[in-house]
């Protein structure tokens, strides 16, 4: 347990710490006035609103949609769903700048849309809203759907046989059963929408911005750090505030429900109805996944000359892509993988020996710990970037100029994920199973070898996996440390994005084509090894 | 020389005594079964002999070693879980040659041992298949092939067939008791059920709230419960209390013939239901016949006296009287068993081993 502390105590407590104190101390004393100066603001309290009111609706409009999604991915059988689950959970691994560049592609000026209909939806809210629906299916989908697979259907048979309708036996017997999961699943969306920050930088404007967003403008642009520091302190209290919620939610969930093998409760659909809703769910899948994804990938092929690879060929030289870098934007690629890789590890070890210590240990401290681990799921990663930078710039810790920098700040964000998927199996590990093998004569290493670790090690892939392409896609952090000559793929995007031009615009598609697939990849390889229990996500 | 010995233990779960002041003694290649309802402290009982479980106060002693401080895997004893505990990731030899591996024994020896011991449970040919494709009952061979493969010094079995259908029970415990007589293993089983104690043991320990409550060979504590905790844990239901004087007893249900030689004063009584006989309404104590229940060879009956609490006798299939007919019953002595004057009184008789 030492070592995840000390960890999130030196990676994430004191930068954080520094930067909150450097923006709200001056001459040695704390102006908490300030907190009252900047909520005051007009500006400021449009950006609060705006950021509460479009993760509500995000999330609304996200379980509307994917509550159907679960169902039909928990109790129907049908050829192609393996694949399918996967792909529909790409968006979520999916770096936000790409979901932003999609959407873009989709919504945006010269996008599908703009040509056929003169439609155009960015800078206006329902891009954003569109794709927070996009990038958060996933987890609805993930959570509520992995519960609803495994309840058993003779609970809502028995109420059938005692009387009630159809209707009223989901709304009394499985709802209740699924309340927890879907609430957790909504604090989730809730979370990531209201922290969110690439998707809104992109398709935003200058209209909208939600706090993170307002963070990042005062930090790097108007250089205002009491106000960001501020900014921070409010969405710190929101996220702490909507994580122990999540913790209380799940906890709730663990409670004694009968739970069932998924094989017993799938079926193929009957009757005109459940072949509607599959196909309606498929259709959504379509149009909200697989379309903004596609033209993504059209956009990126459809240079000047026609169709060809000619944005891809760009990314190879500094010249070809038109001087925005000082290295071929392609190099991109193998910092990224190697920066991903170094943080995989890290996240790995720190949230190995973290769930370790959960497993093993309880009560009130543990507990409170394990809430701990999430936070750097919700706090302004802008402000954790930037607190790397002034706080790990001295000795004994002086790694501003190291390349490890990067890798720190996004195993940070890996860790709560690879924490959520090994302590439930950690947790499933029957002790007995340990003292069977202890009765054979093994000692306490050797049982733990023999015994948790094979059933641990496929829980182990999975969560680097995740941590894998999290890191790989992470960009609020990255964006303030990753040095100019070393910038990763989304940082490379958004640079690209951020530049006038066709082929600016065409090499950051194809950019994010290349980081899409790589995450796609990773994970298709991670739905073969994940065959069995969902975790939390 | 005692093979296990348990001398004043006592495990403690927060206020509640699991096991109380529990002394024991096995001798070498004896079966000994310990019989209780469910709490009574049977399961805590494996879990200290095996190390899983440090006892509060007390000693055990493995072949007269005091086995204080003696982790779990040293001790060289077995125990079959209750649910079995297969590992899910091993085949059925992995399973079975486990222990075999931490010993260090060589390959071609696991072999041979994990295929003589598969003829041995009766799934020959078996090394390869999955644990989760094993019905219940052949996971139960596993498990115990698995327990035995290291020829622990004793095993012990946790509720061995708890789980399993009764047709499977009766022919297991029937083929437990001659791989263990074949190899002479010394076993310590816990069960909650009579009839596979009796079937299995030597030797029987009726364990009650973590004391024990009476020790015996089968037909000894079949014969002569201790005291009316044993005799309802039986199954007996005619327990009622007694004033005994010379060869008769004064009962709620009149006078009830005992055998010579029985405790006198104040007791409690048992009258096992083949020792009830009917007779026409006229003769002994006047009953009306309730329900009937149906065992096979013979019918057991409710009898309902006019007066003292219900009456449970065996009567053979051609006579069993109608529901609400009439009897008259009288009790014959020898099976008559004078017990105990109160449930206190009936100490634990445990610590006087086999000899």
């Amino acid at each position: 347990m030492a070592v995840p502390v000390a960890f999130f105590a030196i990676f994430f407590a004191y930068p954080v710490a520094a930067i909150v104190g450097r923006g709200l101390k001056a001459g040695g004393s704390w102006h908490w006035g300030r907190f009252g100066d900047v909520l005051s603001r007009p500006d400021i309290g449009q950006v609060l609103w705006f950021t509460t009111w479009q993760a509500a609706v995000s999330t609304a409009l996200t379980l509307l949609i994917a509550l159907p999604g679960a169902y039909v991915f928990a109790r129907f059988e049908f050829p192609g769903k393996q694949l399918l689950r996967a792909v529909v959970t790409v968006p979520f691994v999916l770096p936000t700048v790409v979901v932003g560049t999609a959407f873009l592609a989709l919504l945006g000026r010269g996008g599908l849309l703009d040509e056929l209909w003169g439609v155009r939806a960015d800078t206006t809210v329902w891009a954003i809203l569109l794709a927070h629906v996009f990038f958060n299916y996933a987890v609805v989908v993930r959570t509520v759907g992995g519960l609803w697979a495994q309840l058993d259907p003779r609970q809502e048979e028995a109420a059938r046989v005692l009387g009630a309708g159809r209707f009223a036996a989901w709304w009394r017997v499985t709802l209740p059963a699924l309340g927890p999961a879907v609430a957790a699943a909504a604090l989730m969306v809730f979370l990531f929408t209201f922290t969110s920050f690439g998707i809104v930088q992109i398709l935003g404007g200058p209209a909208y911005s939600t706090l993170e967003v307002e963070i990042y403008r005062q930090t790097a642009q108007l250089l205002d750090l009491p106000t960001a520091a501020v900014l921070t302190m409010v969405q710190f209290g929101a996220v702490g505030a909507i994580l122990a919620l999540h913790a209380w939610t799940v906890r709730r969930r663990e409670t004694a429900l009968k739970l069932v093998d998924p094989a017993q409760t799938v079926r193929r659909p009957r009757g005109a109805g459940q072949w509607t809703l599959l196909v309606g769910v498929l259709g959504t899948v379509v149009l909200l996944i697989l379309l903004p994804l596609g033209v993504l990938i059209e956009r990126s092929l459809d240079g000047p000359a026609g169709y060809g690879f000619d944005y891809y060929r760009a990314l190879r030289s500094v010249e070809a892509s038109g001087g925005t870098f000082l290295v071929p934007p392609l190099e991109a690629v193998w910092n990224s993988l190697r920066y991903a890789l170094t943080a995989t590890v890290i996240a790995l070890v720190v949230g190995g020996l973290a769930a370790a210590a959960l497993t093993r240990r309880a009560g009130r401290l543990v507990r409170g710990f394990d809430a701990l681990l999430m936070l750097p799921l919700g706090v302004s990663a802008v402000t954790v970037g930037f607190g790397f930078l002034i706080t790990l710039d001295e000795p004994p810790l002086d790694l501003r100029a190291s390349w490890i920098l990067v890798p720190l700040a996004q195993a940070l964000v890996g860790v709560p994920f690879v924490v959520r998927i090994m302590l439930p199996v950690l947790r499933a590990v029957d002790g007995r199973l340990r003292e069977a093998a202890a009765v054979l004569g093994a000692s306490p290493l050797r049982a733990w070898r023999e015994v948790d670790l094979p059933m641990v090690r496929r829980a182990v892939l999975v969560a680097a996996g995740f941590a894998f392409a999290v890191s790989l896609g992470e960009f609020g952090a990255t964006v303030f440390i990753a040095r100019p000559d070393r910038p990763t793929l989304p940082v490379a995007v958004a640079r690209l994005l951020g530049r006038p031009g066709d082929l600016n615009y065409g090499q950051a598609m194809a950019l994010s084509t290349v980081l899409m697939v790589v995450c796609a990849v990773s994970l298709l390889v991670l739905e073969r090894i994940r065959t069995d229990r969902s975790g939390e996500f | 020389m005692a093979l296990l010995t348990l001398e004043d233990v006592t495990v403690r779960f927060g206020r509640r005594a699991a096991l109380d002041a529990v002394d024991l003694r096995i001798a070498e290649h004896e079966i000994v079964c310990v019989l209780g309802p469910s709490g009574s402290g049977k399961s805590t009982l494996l879990r200290v002999v095996a190390g899983l479980q440090p006892p509060d106060s007390g000693r055990v002693l493995l072949e007269d070693a005091d086995q204080a401080g003696i982790p779990v895997h040293r001790r060289g004893v077995g125990l079959m879980f209750q649910d079995h505990q297969l590992f899910p990731q091993r085949d059925v030899g992995g399973n079975v040659a486990f222990g075999l591996r931490i010993r260090g024994e060589s390959r071609g020896e696991q072999r041979r041992r994990v295929t003589e011991l598969l003829d041995l449970v009766g799934l020959p040919g078996a090394e390869r298949r999955a644990v989760a494709a094993l019905s219940g009952g052949e996971q139960q061979r596993v498990a115990l092939a698995r327990a035995l493969a290291p020829r622990p010094r004793l095993l012990m079995l946790d509720e061995p067939l708890g789980q399993l259908d009764r047709s499977l029970r009766e022919r297991l415990v029937v083929e437990l008791r001659g791989v263990f007589a074949q190899l002479g293993t010394t076993v310590l089983a816990v069960t909650h059920d009579q009839g596979e104690a009796f079937a299995l043991a030597d030797r029987v320990v009726v364990m009650r709230d973590g004391r024990v409550a009476q020790t015996g060979t089968p037909v000894e504590v079949w014969q002569r419960p201790a005291s009316a905790f044993v005799a309802r844990f039986l199954g007996f239901d005619n327990v009622v209390p007694a004033t005994v004087r010379g060869d008769v007893a004064d009962t709620p249900w009149g006078k009830v013939p005992v055998p010579a030689d029985s405790p006198q004063g104040p007791r409690t009584l048992l009258v096992r239901p083949a020792g009830v006989r009917l007779g026409a309404p006229e003769d002994g104590l006047r009953c009306t016949v309730g329900a009937r229940t149906f065992r096979g060879s013979h019918v057991a009956v409710l009898l309902r006296p006019t007066d003292g609490p219900e009456v449970e006798a065996e009567c053979a299939l051609r006579d069993v009287p109608d529901e609400g007919a009439t009897v008259g019953i009288s009790f014959a002595a020898e099976d008559v068993v004078v017990l105990a004057e109160t449930e206190e009184a009936a100490a634990p008789t445990g610590g006087n081993g086999a000899d």
